[in-house]
């Protein structure tokens, strides 16, 4: 592939490069070692994922994009332990994980809160497992959603909240347990635009107020711009690693920033990545039919 | 006013009112078929119910002959100029008009049984429902944790589910000789078809209903940090609740379906030997009002479990049930 020039938005000032300086400073709380996976299908050996590497700094917010089919789901699903890497290994702070645990909050794509439990017996959820006495897993059930502005809530069951206020149960759900880090996979994938964008900014929010890491998985490139500190890009067939992008937009982000010079530079190279240039070939196809079309039309107006 | 909905709009709610009409209606239009059945006499009225014999010697009056018959004997009495036999259209014997029954199902209640030995009606049904109660409970108790096991553990359901697939195949029935000579002529063996019924196919229906469960609100558990017991009990069990008790509703609607063959088997007994012996003294009045009564029993407890349902299981969300 052809190196791509770098718009100079992207090269980074010295204030913006110290800032990532500092970051890759503190102490790692998520290490993926030469990750693979593969599937056995009627096809034979499908290669998911091959030789994943990246690490994940203290409170740091990484997203993961990249094309439907490259295994995003399943990355986030060998990290929280919900399935096995065919090699490599995933290290949280410094140990091997092997299986599901507490240490690893997750929110999924769909719903999944407990609908026989009411929001506060859903947050107290995790602490239960964990041995919590009622008394305090309720009380700390309670600051957390809190923290999610849901305390009017706190009797309600999921079938009678929003999808919006679902996921914020499910984050403070997540959140309840103290995790190291929290995993996100398209968390808000199946909410309206509207909703998403609050929901952005509340789990911006959030994330500035606890000491918590995110790994956060969109197909949403503006999402992703405005979410993270760096975004893993990843390619299809198989998952690789494309490239790990720095994101120079200066925080507190705005949403009105998505039209800021920084903004739309990142996102352009973003889009580069995840549609190279030179697989257009099919696009350009399409295009030519739509024009023969229009001018078909034309010609019979006249 | 409200609007109602359309009445044939595809898969659409229709409004309080109208299924209130529809519901009576269901219960309404067989009864008027029947009505018009046993009181419109041309509609069928195959037989010919004897008012006055005249001159045939073997007519009896209240006796019924075939319409076929009974103009052949007027034929002839006519050609020997002797008195002619008087009757009217009526239906065969084995169906009593509506107020009939209703007659008989007051009656039923009331009257006394004609030997000592005999039971009034409701005693018949009350050990009806003893019967039904502890063949669905005993087969409840071990079936429901066996289908849920299944459905949590393969290698639980792998074990059990083949054989049981087998068995279910058997009709209950077919034990009732081995029943009666292990168990005896009373209510065990009764019991027993009634939990054969049951059983194999209440392990299938809840390992399924059990295996229907989300995955994904497994998987959010274990994420939270649940462990395996915890799995089955904070999740798993309640998770799958109302369905079950939805699938013992039906279950439980089967077991009454087995009813009628346990209480042949050995001494009869119960509703059953309540509805045959009626039968032979041709009382199907009797017959019927008791049917009905069966069927009454059935949807009332229906009803009221769906109720209860509800009730225990507040977060379900309405199901499209109409």
């Amino acid at each position: 592939m052809t190196k791509i020039e770098l718009p100079s938005y992207l090269e980074q000032s010295e204030a913006v490069s110290a800032r990532f300086d500092k970051l890759k400073q503190r102490e790692v709380i998520l290490e993926v070692k030469n990750l693979g996976k593969q599937f056995n299908s009627q096809q034979g050996v499908v290669t998911a994922l091959k030789d994943i590497n990246f690490k994940t700094h203290r409170r740091e917010f990484v997203c993961v994009i990249g094309p439907s089919g490259c295994g995003k789901s399943t990355l986030i699903r060998i990290l929280a332990g919900l399935e096995s890497p065919s090699s490599g290994e995933v290290l949280l702070d410094n140990m091997p994980v092997f299986e599901p645990g507490p240490d690893r909050g997750m929110v999924f794509q769909g719903y999944t809160l407990f609908p026989w439990l009411n929001v506060k017996q859903n947050v107290m959820f995790g602490l239960e497992m964990q041995g919590a006495t009622k008394a305090s897993a309720e009380s700390e059930a309670l600051n957390w959603i809190e923290l999610v502005g849901l305390d009017r809530f706190a009797d309600s069951y999921p079938h009678q909240l929003s999808g919006g206020m679902k996921q914020r149960v499910a984050i403070a759900r997540a959140l309840a347990n103290k995790p190291r880090i929290l995993l996100m996979d398209e968390p808000f994938g199946a909410l309206d635009a509207q909703t998403r964008s609050k929901m952005q900014a509340n789990l911006i929010e959030i994330w500035r107020n606890i000491d918590i890491t995110v790994l956060f998985i969109t197909h949403d490139l503006d999402e992703a711009i405005y979410l993270a500190d760096r975004i893993l890009v990843l390619k299809a067939n198989p998952g690789e690693v494309e490239e790990l992008i720095e994101v120079s937009v200066p925080r507190p982000r705005h949403t009105d920033q998505i039209i800021s010079p920084e903004f739309l530079a990142t996102k352009k190279r973003l889009e580069e990545l995840i549609h190279p240039p030179g697989e257009e070939d099919d696009a350009d196809g399409l295009h030519m039919i739509r024009m023969a079309q229009v001018g078909d039309d034309v010609e019979v107006m006249e | 006013m409200s609007q109602s909905t359309p009445w044939f709009a595809v898969r659409q709610a229709l409004t309080k009112k109208q299924v209130t009409t529809l519901t009576l209606l269901s219960f309404f239009l067989p009864i008027l078929l029947w009505s018009l059945v046993s009181y419109v006499p041309f509609l069928w009225h195959p037989k010919v119910e004897i008012v006055e014999p005249g001159s045939v010697t073997w007519l009896k009056p209240g006796m019924l002959v075939d319409k076929s018959v009974f103009a052949e004997q007027q034929q002839l009495a006519t050609e020997q100029k002797s008195a002619l036999p008087e009757g009217v259209g009526a239906n065969p014997i084995y169906l009593p008009a509506p107020h009939e029954v209703a007659i008989a199902f007051y009656t039923a209640f009331t009257t006394e049984p004609t030997r000592s030995s005999e039971q009034w009606l409701h005693e018949s049904l009350w050990h009806s429902i003893q019967i039904i109660f502890w063949g669905f409970t005993l087969s409840s108790l071990i079936g429901v944790p066996i289908g849920v096991l299944c459905g949590t553990y393969v290698a639980i359901s792998r074990l059990q589910e083949p054989f049981i697939e087998f068995f279910r195949y058997l009709p209950a029935p077919a034990f009732g000789a081995l029943a009666v000579a292990i168990l005896g002529i009373h209510d065990g063996p009764k019991i027993a078809i009634i939990f054969i019924g049951t059983f194999f196919q209440q392990v299938l229906i809840i390992a399924n209903t059990t295996r229907k469960l989300d995955v994904a609100l497994l998987e959010a558990a274990l994420t939270l940090g649940a462990k395996k017991f915890q799995l089955l009990f904070r999740v798993v069990i309640p998770g799958i609740l109302p369905d079950l008790f939805r699938d013992q509703r039906i279950l439980l609607g089967w077991a009454w379906t087995y009813l009628i063959v346990a209480e042949l088997i050995g001494t009869s007994s119960g509703i059953t030997w309540f509805i045959t012996q009626q039968a032979r003294y041709k009382n199907f009045d009797n017959v019927y009002a008791a049917i009905i009564m069966i069927g009454i029993i059935g949807v009332v407890t229906d009803i009221l479990l769906a109720k209860l349902g509800k009730r225990l299981f507040p977060w379900e969300k309405e199901q499209v049930k109409a």
